[in-house]
């Protein structure tokens, strides 16, 4: 058969009618999210921004767990170099709080390649304690620079936090604006990604390393580019995070638990391995904090058998649960080969 | 004259104590298929790993298309074109066949993306699969995994296939049908080194075969002759030599 007979007689399809579907949902969404600041009450504001934040740092968590294999226990690293970068360059180098905080992160993504050299010899396990590692010889680091508050911390001088917005309510709303752009940036990188030819590689490489090596995927390159792309975005969400808090402090930026474990938490429940999970992931944890809010450390007690049991009966998280049982993909990452009457669906 | 395309070079591998590999030499021209039968734990994999790239030999080396590729990556060797099957299908078990297709067709043989849809398409008619294309990896049969690690090996354009027992596990008709394809790739000017248990399917393919034994060339030449070797008759199917 001639490659002209094979155009005529076959297409390569990438959206569904659900991810048609879904492209519409998420307008509509983006556009009440958009709308919010002038409705809602300022704490709702904050609720969204820390969604938000919690959002983009599940993206990322995923994109290297998910699809590079590369389980870190030590993202808290760049959420917390991507705050102190923030102060570094608001107080000390006069750069506008808002450019900082994405400057944050290209500054973040550097560090971060000698930080893959080191952590990248490590496999498995041992990556995962290397990351964890490094995060804390930052935070120790960092409590020794006295400059930038040593071990108590420091606040943003209110000179810096009126560069913002004049009022709170400006900068409440330049903040939440912020935050939305960082979380629509978040997805928007993973979904282009994946949908690239780098994201055939990922997909490869989740589904079986040797395999991914022998078909000529580069899987040092692909790894690195993730961790560096993940580590810069994180930094900007570590900006973002300690410029609504306004201070800083070695161990709120370097927290393993706020930063990390519940960002794993919330992938493992949504689903890993999917852009669909961390976004329903992101839900569920904001609704069961919301619901165990007043009980305390049952709270924390209460996640954790969430977890285990989502671990123990559904591995692939609730998004895996539903996409299984509806074939639903609401990201047109897949590739279909389309002619009629001849192709098993 | 013939061009050689792989030279192996008293190449040695031990893992610990154990000598996978033992000196072995070995020379491939274009378009020639090698068969390579001996007996579990003769060493036959650890060699096609040796010379795609997943092990690094001890001392010896390993020239591919005229380059010394000894210590290149795997990734690398894909792209120079070895081209690999496994014994155990490596599936990437949650995409569709037609995508696992792609990501060698992709990377193996660096084009872009859209470019590579027709060739995976017509590997997709070659190797019987068409019809599979949109099904998920992970669901299908043996022999159609075992197809779409052949497939996808053909997608990186390879000028030599390895293929590791692919005809393990099918029943006659199934096997019957893989060696139609697999003679279709070598007629198409394909190079191949094929391992398999399952002689007579390999019989009918191959120009030349070796024999391997505790990591060691028991034999090599016209597959009639090594078959009525004594010595590989004794070792391979346990009938004495004596």
């Amino acid at each position: 058969m001639s490659a002209i007979e094979q155009m005529e007689k076959y297409s390569v399809a990438r959206s569904t009618t659900a991810s048609k579907g879904a492209a519409v949902v998420s307008a509509f969404i983006l556009i009440v999210l958009i709308s919010v600041p002038f409705w809602a009450a300022r704490s709702d504001l904050r609720t969204v921004v820390e969604f938000a934040y919690y959002l983009s740092l599940a993206q990322m968590w995923n994109l290297l767990a998910g699809y590079a294999g590369l389980v870190s226990v030590g993202q808290q690293a760049f959420v917390g170099l991507g705050g102190y970068m923030l102060f570094v360059l608001a107080i000390y180098l006069n750069v506008p709080p808002i450019a900082a905080v994405f400057l944050s992160g290209g500054i973040v993504a550097l560090i971060a390649i000698p930080t893959a050299l080191t952590v990248f010899r490590l496999r498995g396990a041992y990556f995962a304690i290397g990351t964890w590692v490094v995060a804390e010889v930052f935070r120790l680091g960092f409590a020794q620079i006295s400059v930038l508050g040593g071990g108590s911390g420091q606040s943003l001088p209110a000179t810096i936090v009126r560069e913002i917005g004049s009022g709170r309510s400006e900068r409440e709303m330049i903040i939440y604006f912020t935050a939305l752009f960082i979380a629509v940036l978040s997805v928007g990188i993973v979904y282009w990604l994946l949908r690239s030819k780098h994201g055939l590689a990922l997909t490869a490489i989740r589904d079986s390393e040797p395999a991914s090596g022998s078909l000529g995927v580069n899987m040092f390159k692909t790894k690195l580019s993730v961790y560096v792309l993940a580590a810069g975005v994180t930094g900007v969400v570590g900006g973002l995070i300690f410029l609504q808090k306004l201070r800083i402090s070695p161990e709120a930026a370097f927290s393993v638990q706020d930063w990390t474990a519940a960002v794993i938490f919330i992938v493992v429940i949504g689903g890993i391995g999917t852009i669909e999970g961390p976004i329903l992931g992101t839900l569920i944890y904001f609704v069961l904090r919301g619901l165990l809010a007043d009980y305390g450390s049952v709270y924390m007690i209460v996640l954790g058998i969430v977890a285990v049991v989502v671990m123990l009966k559904a591995p692939q998280g609730v998004w895996g649960l539903l996409a299984n049982k509806y074939n639903l993909y609401l990201f047109p990452l897949r590739r279909r080969l389309d002619r009629k009457n001849d192709l098993e669906r | 004259m013939q061009n050689t395309l792989l030279e192996i070079n008293e190449v040695h591998k031990s893992f610990g104590s154990f000598k996978v590999t033992d000196g072995i030499t070995l020379s491939l021209n274009q378009g020639e298929a090698l068969g390579i039968i001996g007996p579990n734990g003769a060493g036959k994999s650890t060699l096609f790993n040796l010379v795609a790239g997943g092990l690094k030999p001890d001392r010896g080396s390993i020239r591919f298309n005229g380059s010394d590729v000894t210590q290149d990556p795997v990734f690398k060797r894909c792209h120079y074109g070895i081209g690999r099957s496994y014994q155990i299908p490596h599936p990437f078990a949650n995409m569709s066949v037609f995508e696992n297709l792609l990501v060698g067709a992709a990377f193996g043989s660096g084009r872009k993306e859209s470019d590579c849809y027709d060739p995976c398409i017509e590997i997709l008619q070659r190797t019987g699969l068409l019809k599979k294309a949109n099904k998920q990896a992970g669901s299908l049969t043996l022999l159609e995994r075992k197809r779409l690690e052949m497939a996808r090996a053909l997608a990186t354009e390879p000028k030599l296939l390895l293929l590791d027992e692919i005809a393990g596990g099918l029943t006659e008709e199934e096997c019957l049908q893989l060696v139609d394809t697999v003679k279709g790739i070598h007629a198409s000017g394909t190079t191949i080194i094929w391992i398999e248990h399952i002689v007579h399917a390999l019989l009918s393919v191959v120009d030349r075969l070796m024999v391997i034994d505790f990591g060691r060339k028991l034999d090599e030449g016209d597959p009639k002759r090594v078959m009525n070797n004594p010595k590989v008759q004794e070792i391979y199917m346990g009938i004495s030599a004596e």
